[in-house]
């Protein structure tokens, strides 16, 4: 049985002029796999992440989880990190990590324990009494991997986390997100608009048309479990690249509105 | 020395050149002492009033019509942005009004509010309410417009109620600016009472400068104006710097 | 849901229907001794509009105010440019600026009315101390928020220093220094109107404290509905006027 599935999902805002945002979609995500969504800007990337997580219902289709269908509300083992920094100013890093631990109402020598591993985890210890105003962007997006890595999901999906990030701070970023799979075993799906880095770190890449988005390939990477950047060297990586950008090149024209030249 | 050390120095010099400035030119007889006193003849009139405790009941009248209007503002100044934020439509229709709300004078709503309530403390503490709430509305309307849409999506991930994200999620977010409309209430509301008092002639500091001003009594006059000048200075200076604290800790300006 | 084409007009239609319908029920309620309905403050006000003793009023007002902003907006104007470009002088006084803001004016009423004497001058000095530090406050704070990179992209540009002033900084900041002129507008008229109450035998705040000391309820209110009116429109119309202009 697939850990996540949609089926059928579409999405339409409503309205004088309404808006096919996405769909529709067809996916079922494995248990423990990577999997990376890649697309032309205004696809419904992003949409798809917030309907699968429960933040936004589908006008049509079905959504499960774990076998259980999602409507309305986040489910819980679902964790989500997102573009825009959402640390929360008035809090520690340390606070802020706790966040969601102390609200469940678990035992403080255990919170105080995971929240110490995560810290440690991503790097963070340093900079535990700090305020997220005090950091830099990507340690902001740190402190976000932190707060939802506490919770222990199952699922963990990630809408272009590191879009704010410079190249070099992606790479290494991607290493640590690689290591975080590794070590939690949670499923995870990235959205980003980098094919190098969908390439690089996943499993499974699915491409989106343009608006409505569907996907209109699926690419294997076949790249063992131990796996970090320096994998760019491999020949297969930039065979994968390229077929990413065969399929997608065509779909970011229309995005920017514009015909593709040939056939 | 650091750029905020020479920041405050200056600052500190440019007040005391000025206060010296104003003693020389009044002993100097520049000016007609029956017009201005020096300012070390404030400072005494002002602790001579203090002291003795004649001052007192204005004090105590001013305090608690300045409390009980700041309070009620910010309460309702709260709950109704609160519930424009929440009807966009009705918000819409109220924006010009909240806009030109400044321009209105007040007091001279005066005895209509004698004729509804009654001539008692309730028309003064009505006007400084209706001078602080405007204050208190707009910064809880702009606290709550600038919560980051993407913080209410992160309270959904870590399912919290409606309740909670309310509670732990947007009100600390809209902190900074629901503090700034604290602090702006609280400043209207104090010169909104104490125009009333010195207007209407209704009791307290207000009233006690007015009162001594017409009875041609200088040092009773500039000793409450200095009081009231330093109480306003000193509590809107604390909460200023509180709320840069504030703003310093968040990344903001 | 999207908004109809009439839509802010119909909710400005039920705004003021609203109020007047408030000020009914306020008039239900208090009496002809505190407050005059609508209809007949409405046309008190015509009949006042139409009587040569009120206009002298009007134009004693208008005077002290036309004089107390063009002070308010120059001084005002200048030290905020000032202020705005030397970053040290403008640090040093910002916070001091907005402290004299708190002190309520009232209390320096006194003070202005020995210094002037009980006239013209009075009520100037008193529109002029309530309208010039908000200008200049926000004067400064649209200089200061100046993105440098306007400056740059202007010597890229080749452009001479008059030229960058007036071509690239002037506009840039007029926004900010509209909005400081608008809340300036506002509270110069109201401070020239409280001293009308004290330094004054004429102007519109002195009919409304006279209105007030004999009772003359329908003086009081329909004069106090023109004041609203003015300012109310007159903000309005700086609203519409600094919105097209962006």
């Amino acid at each position: 049985m697939s850990h996540a599935s949609l089926q059928g999902v579409t999405r339409v805002y409503p309205g004088a002029r309404s808006v096919h945002a996405l769909g529709p979609i067809d996916l079922q995500i494995a248990r423990g796999e990577f999997f990376s969504v890649v697309g032309p800007s205004g696809c419904g990337k992003s949409t798809l992440l917030d309907v699968l997580a429960g933040l936004n219902a589908p006008t049509e289709g079905r959504i499960t989880f774990e076998g259980k269908p999602v409507s309305g509300q986040v489910p819980d083992g679902i964790g989500v990190v997102f573009q825009e920094d959402a640390s929360f100013p008035w809090l520690t890093v340390h606070d802020n990590v706790a966040f969601g631990l102390r609200r469940a109402g678990v035992a403080t020598a255990e919170i105080a324990r995971r929240v110490d591993y995560a810290i440690g985890f991503m790097g963070l210890r340093d900079f535990a009494q700090s305020y997220p105003a005090q950091l830099s962007g990507g340690m902001r997006q740190r402190v976000c991997i932190a707060r939802t890595l506490v919770l222990q999901p199952r699922l963990i999906l990630l809408d272009e986390p590191f879009g704010a990030l410079d190249q070099q701070t992606r790479l290494l970023m991607g290493d640590e997100v690689l290591r975080l799979w590794r070590e939690t075993g949670a499923t995870v799906l990235l959205i980003t608009h980098a094919l190098d880095e969908a390439a690089m770190l996943s499993d499974r890449v699915g491409v989106m048309s343009a608006r409505p988005g569907c996907f209109i390939d699926m690419v294997e990477t076949g790249w063992p479990r131990e796996r970090d950047s320096r994998i760019v060297s491999d020949t297969a990586f930039g065979a994968v690249t390229a077929r990413l950008w065969s399929s997608l090149r065509s779909e970011s024209l229309k995005a920017i509105g514009r015909a593709p030249a040939e056939a | 020395m650091s750029r905020a050390a020479k920041i405050l120095w200056t600052r500190a010099a440019v007040v005391v050149g000025a206060v010296l400035s104003l003693e020389i030119v009044c002993r100097a007889g520049l000016i007609n002492p029956l017009t201005l006193i020096p300012p070390s003849e404030m400072a005494a009139a002002m602790l001579q009033m203090l002291a003795s405790g004649e001052i007192n009941g204005d004090i105590a009248h001013t305090f608690l019509t300045v409390a009980m209007a700041f309070i009620a503002a910010v309460l309702v100044g709260f709950v109704v942005g609160a519930a424009l934020h929440e009807l966009p439509r009705m918000r819409r229709a109220v924006d010009p009004l909240l806009a030109s709300y400044y321009a209105i004078p007040i007091f001279v709503f005066y005895p209509l509010l004698v004729a509804v309530f009654g001539l008692n403390a309730l028309p003064l503490i009505a006007i400084g309410f209706l001078a602080a709430v405007p204050a208190m509305l707009i910064g809880t309307l702009l606290g709550l417009d600038r919560v980051p849409r993407v913080l209410r999506k992160a309270a959904k991930v870590h399912r919290l109620n409606r309740i909670e994200t309310v509670t732990r999620v947007v009100l600390p977010a809209a902190l900074p600016d629901l503090f700034g409309g604290i602090k702006l209430a609280l400043a209207y509301s104090f010169i909104g009472v104490i125009a009333g008092e010195f207007i209407l002639s209704s009791g307290g500091l207000g009233y006690g400068i007015a009162y001594a001003y017409e009875s041609f009594e200088n040092r009773a006059m500039y000793g409450r104006m200095l009081f009231v000048l330093l109480v306003a200075i000193i509590t809107n200076g604390i909460l200023y710097a509180w709320e840069a604290r504030l703003n310093r800790r968040r990344g903001r300006a | 849901m999207t908004r109809g084409r009439y839509d802010s007009l119909i909710d400005g239609v039920v705004t003021v229907v609203v109020m007047l319908a408030a000020w009914q029920g306020l008039f239900a309620y208090a009496g002809d001794v505190a407050i005059t309905p609508p209809f007949t403050t409405i046309a008190y006000a015509a009949a006042l509009l139409g009587s040569e003793t009120f206009w002298p009023h009007v134009g004693a007002t208008l005077l002290a105010f036309v004089e107390a902003l063009a002070i308010s907006t120059v001084l005002g104007i200048a030290l905020g440019l000032w202020l705005g470009l030397r970053r040290f002088a403008g640090d040093v006084a910002e916070p001091m600026l907005a402290a004299l803001y708190t002190i309520p004016k009232v209390t320096l009423y006194p003070v202005i009315l020995l210094l002037f004497g009980l006239n013209l001058s009075a009520k100037v000095a008193f529109g002029v101390i309530h309208g010039l530090i908000p200008i200049v406050l926000f004067t400064l704070a649209a200089v200061r928020n100046l993105p440098p990179v306007y400056r740059r992209a202007a010597r890229a540009l080749h452009l001479t220093p008059w030229q960058t002033v007036t071509r690239v900084l002037a506009p840039a900041v007029m926004p900010e220094i509209i909005s400081g002129l608008r809340i300036g507008f506002a509270v110069t008229f109201l401070g020239v109107l409280i001293g009308e109450m004290f330094a004054s035998q004429r102007g519109l705040g002195f009919l409304v404290i006279n209105g007030i000391n004999s009772h003359n309820v329908r003086l009081t209110t329909a004069v106090t509905m023109l004041i609203i009116l003015f300012a109310v429109g007159a903000n309005g119309a700086l609203l519409a006027f600094a919105r097209r202009r962006n």
